[in-house]
């Protein structure tokens, strides 16, 4: 009470008001630390590589030569089929990840025993250290003594050389980033399952639909954003990927499973900045290439 | 749908078995592999050990490089630590500010957001910042990063949930002469507490993984980090698998009892930070 009372004796009222209204309760300079930090380590970065890939670099000495980096990533075929490497890669695992993850998210949605438990283990793996993943995967995936194979073997089948053969190698890296982040996936798709009125199962199973064609014209379409999500979580997430292709084959056998990622890093390691930057501006337009298109479709069809 | 039918059996049988052999056999191997002795562990198989060296092993692994493991803890733990405690507060100061005040700034500082959540962040020219600002190969250098990277997600994340809190809210303190500073602090921080615990859930799990930005950005066995260190294990100990996988075992309890704990908000966050993205 004193403390009101003082506060307004003490401000003669003429004198408050004015000035309390023209600052805003919102200061720009609210957004300036958090800005500073992700301008100079992030914004910037970004902008410089635009020029570093247009050098050549050693960090402390530059030298331009205009496109040349360029010219060789585009020439190297080593460094080259990092490109599709990358695009095979973040569309196998983001389809994948579409198909099980809404398959899950039915599955766990549905009148199913132990759901609760089964919702928390698909889930774990997403938090779990890839490269503890990539590790644990490496030595399941061993072509003769690994769990994987021996467990094909009991029922006939001869499983492939998963990391060691080269046709082999980046799809399987592609199945355990599959199985680690399928979780969220199937999260994403419950929330948008379970957010779709009952009634309209209710009333679709009175008209008689089954189950197909419940999932088909109800669940399918009324789960859109969350497909929409996904996708471009997934597609942005695989595009990117190092860790676990790093900690499962290095890119090997050969170059057979280097993405742009692992490429960046390797040039990075051999002392090549400049080539290494111009395959990070690669990597960046890729992306832009395909997040952008996808974020215009999505959103024109969502309106309409 | 509601949960009014009767549970299928056949079929939750059937859901049992998958998940049991898809997702919970990979970290029975790494729990059993992790109590073997050193001869068993290198038959690959999943088999229950013979003889349990669970403890032997527990210490051979802390003990390795003179304790290395210990120091990548302490590390990884104050990377962790730091970034997520910085960045939960810059975050929220900038996500009640965009979204509070609609302006031609704010309109800009969006689409920075959405670059910052979209575009792969340029690795070498960040070194090349770190370099010139004398903060390459530092602790401080990658704390700075970690938060630079999370900040686009962490932002959405405020912003989204700061549209909920009725703006009367803000004016009611402002009129009681409350200004900015105290308007944030005591006002509208100690409402954001659920989000706030859903962001360090999930940043603390994010970053405590990350194994990319101390590769480029800390290398070196004095900063270790326990990603690192579990990166290099396996080439430094190449046949003692028992010990990868107590290595892998103790880096994954940390993340393991945060999703115990947290489980429903670190669903829920990812959710949202997701349907964002």
């Amino acid at each position: 009470m004193t403390t009101v009372t003082d506060a307004v004796t003490e401000a003669p009222a003429t004198t408050v008001p004015e000035p309390a209204r023209r600052k805003s309760p919102y200061p720009y300079w609210f957004i300036l630390p958090g800005g500073v930090i992700f301008a100079v380590f992030f914004l910037v970065p970004s902008v410089m590589a635009f020029w570093f890939s247009l050098t050549r670099w050693t960090l402390f000495d530059q030298e331009f030569i205009g496109l040349d980096n360029y010219v060789q990533f585009f020439r190297e075929p080593a460094l080259a089929s990092g490109l599709w490497h990358t695009l095979i890669y973040a569309v196998t695992t983001s389809g994948l990840k579409v198909v099980l993850g809404m398959a899950l998210a039915v599955l766990l949605t549905g009148p199913i025993l132990g759901r609760g438990f089964m919702r928390s283990v698909a889930f774990f793996p997403v938090l779990v250290s890839t490269i503890g993943v990539g590790l644990t995967f490496q030595i399941l995936m061993h072509p003769t003594r690994g769990v994987i194979n021996q467990a094909l073997d009991l029922v006939g089948i001869t499983g492939p050389a998963w990391l060691v053969d080269p046709d082999w190698a980046l799809l399987s890296v592609a199945f355990v980033d599959v199985w680690q982040g399928v979780g969220l996936a199937t999260v994403i798709y419950m929330a948008g399952i379970l957010s779709i009125p009952g009634e309209y199962f209710e009333a679709a199973k009175m008209d008689g639909a089954g189950a197909w064609h419940r999932f088909r014209n109800i669940t399918l379409p009324l789960a859109k954003p969350a497909t929409v999500s996904v996708i471009l979580l997934s597609l942005i997430g695989g595009l990117r990927k190092f860790d676990l292709i790093w900690a499962m084959t290095k890119g090997g056998p050969g170059f057979t499973s280097d993405v742009m990622a692992s490429v960046i890093y390797k040039q990075y390691q051999a002392g090549f900045y400049g080539l290494s930057t111009a395959g990070n501006v690669v990597l960046f337009l890729l992306v832009i290439l395909i997040a952008l298109p996808l974020f215009w479709f999505f959103n024109r069809k969502e309106d309409a | 749908m509601s949960t009014r039918t009767r549970p299928n059996y056949p079929l939750s049988g059937l859901a049992i078995v998958l998940f049991g052999v898809v997702f919970l056999v990979p970290f029975g191997f790494i729990l059993l592999t992790a109590g073997k002795t050193a001869q068993e562990s290198a038959l690959l198989d999943f088999s229950w050990p013979t003889e349990w060296a669970f403890v032997a092993n527990l210490q051979a692994v802390v003990e390795a490089r003179d304790y290395l493991l210990i120091i990548a803890f302490i590390n990884s733990t104050i990377l962790t630590v730091a970034s997520v405690t910085v960045v939960v507060i810059l975050a929220a100061m900038a996500g009640f500010v965009l979204q509070r005040r609609k302006s031609r700034v704010t309109k800009v500082a969006n689409l920075v957001i959405l670059s910052g959540l979209v575009l792969p962040p340029a690795v070498v020219p960040t070194i090349w910042v770190l370099q010139k600002i004398g903060l390459f190969k530092t602790m401080p250098g990658l704390i700075l990063v970690e938060i630079a990277y999370a900040m686009a997600f962490c932002v959405l994340l405020f912003q989204a949930f700061i549209a909920g809190i009725p703006k009367e809210m803000d004016e009611a303190a402002t009129i009681d002469g409350a200004g900015p500073v105290s308007l944030f602090f005591r006002v509208v921080f100690p409402l954001l507490r659920p989000i706030i615990v859903t962001v360090v859930v999930v940043q603390t799990v994010f970053i405590w993984n990350d194994f990319t930005s101390p590769l480029y950005f800390l290398p070196g066995d004095e900063n270790a980090t326990v990603q690192l260190t579990l990166f290099n294990f396996q080439g430094q100990y190449a046949s003692s698998y028992n010990l990868l996988f107590m290595d892998i075992l103790l880096v994954t309890v940390p993340p393991l009892i945060m999703f115990m704990i947290f489980q429903r908000q670190i669903v829920s966050g990812m959710v949202a930070g997701s349907v964002k993205g």
